[in-house]
């Protein structure tokens, strides 16, 4: 049974449109990378399942459950986690704070609670601390908790941005361009923590990214954009041979 | 009656548009509620006064020489006060500053001019014309053909020339308008100068047309005059065109048929249902946020 | 209490100190909306004048208790800001500071023209309940509650919708309501500052509420430094006292406040604690030996 299910989905800007009729299966405990030229609407699809967009034609299904009219944090409370392209830090809170925010949708602490430090919420305070200070050591960032989130160099921003979007203990998470800006050595250790996260943590990870290097080792199944239409999927090796991925996409980069 | 009432919100509306001009345009650019060009709309109220009495310069004169005036001293404004936060600074900064200059300045004009209310001299020979019911000002008549001209210069500007494409390339987005080559800051000078001897000319013909000028005229015409450039659809200049038309014949309209105690409400009232129910204004474009 | 503190402190310090806790509570309302929220409210004072007014209603012509009155009018003024929350806080920034000044405007032609209220003359003869005691007390937990919710779950949820809405939103958090929360206790806040104003002064106008007087409660929250609870008390004692210590320049006094605004942007923009940590202080003071400070900003 499939986690995540994309049926026909299509997403029009004004005269553009971005997507045009795109199937995506995504199975359990997948790696499943998505590739394609720039402006091939990678992004837009992280957006429409997140909630961000709401698509103009198309089923988005997690779990048998139909996302598409869900607000954004609607969707995150159903376990869809997600980093951004441009990233999108809390940049004037502390590195432990961006983290202990990513728990908002799976606690409860309300507002009287908080404020008058019921023992509920300060137990709840309690664990939120310990997880996020779990996640800040696993990306490696453990040190850093202190700092303003914008003092972060470039990758532990990014390596930042999947701690906090651990924090939702998500069943799915979507990664875009998490290497982008990475240099090599900083791009291994990331394709080791996303084994990592995926194996220990048992969820499906979907994941846009340029680096084909990276792509094509981690990722069990692909699936290749094009002009917003999906030319192709299926495993790496598959993926890889591809006549119209060759000409439109690896040939260009080749 | 309804169509004397008209006439009446026409005129009124037609100088609320040539304030909200200037606010659409900064706006438009750099994205700043400029709180101080309400005071630059007085301003321009008092130098065109300055002018008649103690000059005795022709009316029409007058209006340029206030136009020239403001000109120079949004420019100074935006110099001294925005663009030195400008890349630096919140948004939010840039509103405290505008708040500080229009504080500055209404404070500075109580201290030149005391607090009491002015008139323009009775030079004008004002006539009133019998149309119909209609019951037409000469001033009315001058007003109106002096917006529109002011507006069509506007448009002509903007779409034909080359600095009115600069204008914009830079409201569509600086950053890339910077990158292709546009002289950024120039061009925003440029839009506060015309945008504030717009304004002063706003100041001139409602000092005229109400007979009175005071240091704090500016206040309430700017806040209703930004109301109309959000009701138009903030950024757009046919929007804050039909803004301020809309806005001043529904206010004289609400004063004529409910009450005129509540004259001031009225315009905000407006503003905030249309805000609930249109968001993006009469003319703004409802755009998906890029993520 | 009370007649101790007033036989020993001159009457006019003690006006000034008394003006200086009802702006903070005033300001640190303002400050949840704007400076944590990032949602700019440019209409404060219409929502403190809803609290002045219905509470100084209910004691005069009501014969309602002190208290029962006070806080009556913080619930009311949290009602209208619930009310006018739902449907304006959807809007994008500047809009939203133009539909709470619209709000404030209108509120105050309300005032202008309701007759319970005395219309333009306003209320007078509104007993001096407001104690120097009771204002200082309420300071304490105010500040106290508001910083226990800063630093919890709700509080950080505040702080992540001004950072960056929409990663607060994938993380879970429903801006919408969040954001009517920290406006309704927000105008709480006002509504009780608005009542113990009432209660002090013995006599309110409409136009003691009118956008100048918002403007100077946001000043408040800007001057020290948005979202810091220390920087927006500084900021009111400031521009409480700024304005006493100018008055030697009596009609240069705005002048100088305008062109005050102005430097201090172009200065400092983020206000003068806005950014200023206790964990950034002790690091540059030892290097990069930091011990373990729990710092919520
Ligand atoms: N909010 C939006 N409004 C208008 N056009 C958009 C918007 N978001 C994305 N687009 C357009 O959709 C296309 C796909 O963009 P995107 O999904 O970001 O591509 P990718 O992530 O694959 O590089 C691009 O042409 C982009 O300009
Ligand atoms: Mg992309």
């Amino acid at each position: 049974m499939a986690v995540l299910q994309l049926e026909e989905i299509t997403m029009e800007f004004g005269g553009l449109r971005a997507l045009d009729l795109v199937d995506i299966k995504v199975e359990e405990q997948q790696i499943y990378g998505i590739i394609g030229p720039n402006g091939a609407g990678k992004t837009t699809l992280f957006n429409i399942i997140t909630g961000i967009y709401l698509p103009t034609g198309g089923k988005v299904i997690f779990k048998d459950c139909l996302l598409n009219k869900m607000h954004p944090w609607d969707v995150a409370r159903q376990g869809i986690g997600r980093t951004f392209q441009n990233i999108r830090l809390f940049n004037k809170l502390s590195v432990l704070d961006n983290v202990r925010v990513g728990s908002h949708g799976v606690s409860k602490s309300g507002f009287f609670g908080s404020m008058l430090g019921l023992p509920s919420s300060r137990r709840e305070e309690k664990m939120i601390v310990e997880k996020a200070e779990h996640l800040l050591e696993l990306v490696g960032l453990g040190e850093k908790k202190l700092e303003y989130a914008d003092n972060l160099a470039y990758g532990e921003q990014r390596r930042l941005e999947i701690a906090r979007a651990m924090a939702l203990n998500p069943s799915l998470l979507l990664l875009d361009e998490p290497a982008a800006g990475m240099n090599s050595t900083e791009k291994v250790e990331l394709m080791d923590l996303i084994w990592k996260i995926r194996n220990e943590m048992q969820l499906t990870i979907i994941l846009v990214e340029h680096d084909m290097n990276l792509v094509m080792n981690i990722c069990e199944q692909i699936a290749v954009l094009d002009y917003g239409r999906k030319i192709a999927d299926g495993p790496p090796e598959v993926v890889k041979n591809d006549e119209r991925v060759i000409q439109s996409y690896l040939g260009a980069e080749a | 009656m309804i169509w004397q009432q008209l006439l009446n919100g026409l005129t009124l509306g037609s100088t609320y548009a040539l304030i909200a001009l200037g606010y659409t345009m900064v706006y438009g650019i750099i994205q700043l509620i400029n709180f101080a060009h309400g005071e630059i709309y007085m301003i321009g109220a008092f130098v065109g006064l300055f002018l008649v009495v103690n000059t005795g310069l022709n009316i029409g004169v007058a209006l340029l020489g206030a136009m020239a005036f403001c000109m120079v001293l949004g420019m100074l404004v935006e110099l001294i006060a925005y663009r030195p936060l400008r890349g630096r600074a919140s948004r939010l900064s840039g509103i405290i500053s505008a708040i500080g200059v229009s504080i500055f300045l209404s404070t500075l004009m109580v201290l030149i001019a005391q607090t009491n209310t002015r008139r323009y001299p009775d030079i004008f020979n004002i006539q009133t014309f019998q149309v119909g019911d209609l019951q037409v000002s000469s001033l009315q008549v001058i007003i109106l053909v002096v917006a529109t001209l002011l507006m069509i210069g506007l448009q002509l500007l903007v779409q034909k020339t080359r600095v009115g494409k600069a204008m914009r390339a830079c409201s569509q987005d600086l950053e890339a308008a910077y990158l292709m080559g546009i002289n950024v800051n120039r061009i925003i000078s440029f839009t506060f100068a015309i945008g504030s001897a717009l304004a002063a000319a706003g100041g001139v013909m409602v000092g005229i047309y109400y007979n009175a000028v005071w240091p704090y005229m500016g206040t309430m015409a700017g806040l209703k005059a930004f109301a109309a450039a959000i009701l138009g659809g903030i950024g757009s200049i046919p929007g804050a065109m039909i803004g301020g038309l809309t806005l001043g014949v529904l206010e004289i309209l609400g004063v004529a048929f409910l009450s005129s105690s509540y004259k001031d409400a009225i315009a905000f009232g407006i503003l905030i249902l249309v805000l609930i129910i249109r968001p993006q204004g009469i003319m703004g474009q409802k755009i998906t946020k890029k993520v | 209490m009370d007649a101790l503190i007033s036989q020993y402190i001159d009457p006019y310090y003690l006006r000034i100190l008394m003006l200086i806790g009802i702006n903070i509570i005033l300001a640190l309302g303002l400050n949840l909306i704007t400076g944590v929220t990032g949602q700019l409210s440019m209409g404060h004072a219409g929502f403190m004048s809803i609290g002045a007014y219905t509470s100084a209603i209910l004691s005069m012509q009501m014969g309602s208790p002190f208290f029962l009155s006070l806080l009556a009018g913080a619930m009311v003024a949290a009602f209208f800001g619930f009310l006018i929350g739902i449907p304006t806080l959807r809007l994008e920034g500047d809009y939203l500071a133009m539909v709470t000044i619209g709000f404030a405007e209108i509120i105050r032609v309300f005032f202008l023209n309701f007759e319970p209220g005395g219309k333009a003359v306003g209320l007078s003869g509104i007993p001096q309940n407001t104690t120097f005691v009771l204002v200082w007390t309420l300071v304490i937990i105010i500040i106290i509650l508001n910083a226990k919710l800063l630093s919890s779950r709700i509080g950080r949820a505040f702080y992540a919708i001004r950072e960056n809405e929409i990663a607060a939103e994938a993380s879970g958090i429903n801006s919408t309501r969040l954001k009517v929360l920290a406006f309704t206790a927000g105008s709480f806040l006002a509504g009780l500052g608005g009542g113990l104003y009432a209660h002090y002064m013995y006599f309110i106008r409409p136009q003691d509420f009118a956008f100048m007087k918002s403007i100077e409660l946001l000043n408040m929250v800007v001057l020290g430094g948005m979202g810091s609870i220390p920087g927006t008390i500084l900021g009111s004692v400031i521009l409480t006292l700024l304005p006493e210590m100018l008055r030697i320049v009596a009609e240069y006094r705005l002048l100088f406040y305008g062109a005050l605004l102005v430097i201090l942007m172009i200065f400092r923009p983020n206000g003068l604690l806005g950014d200023v940590r206790v964990y950034d202080i002790k690091k540059k003071l030892q290097g990069k030996k930091v011990g373990l400070w729990q710092s919520s900003n």
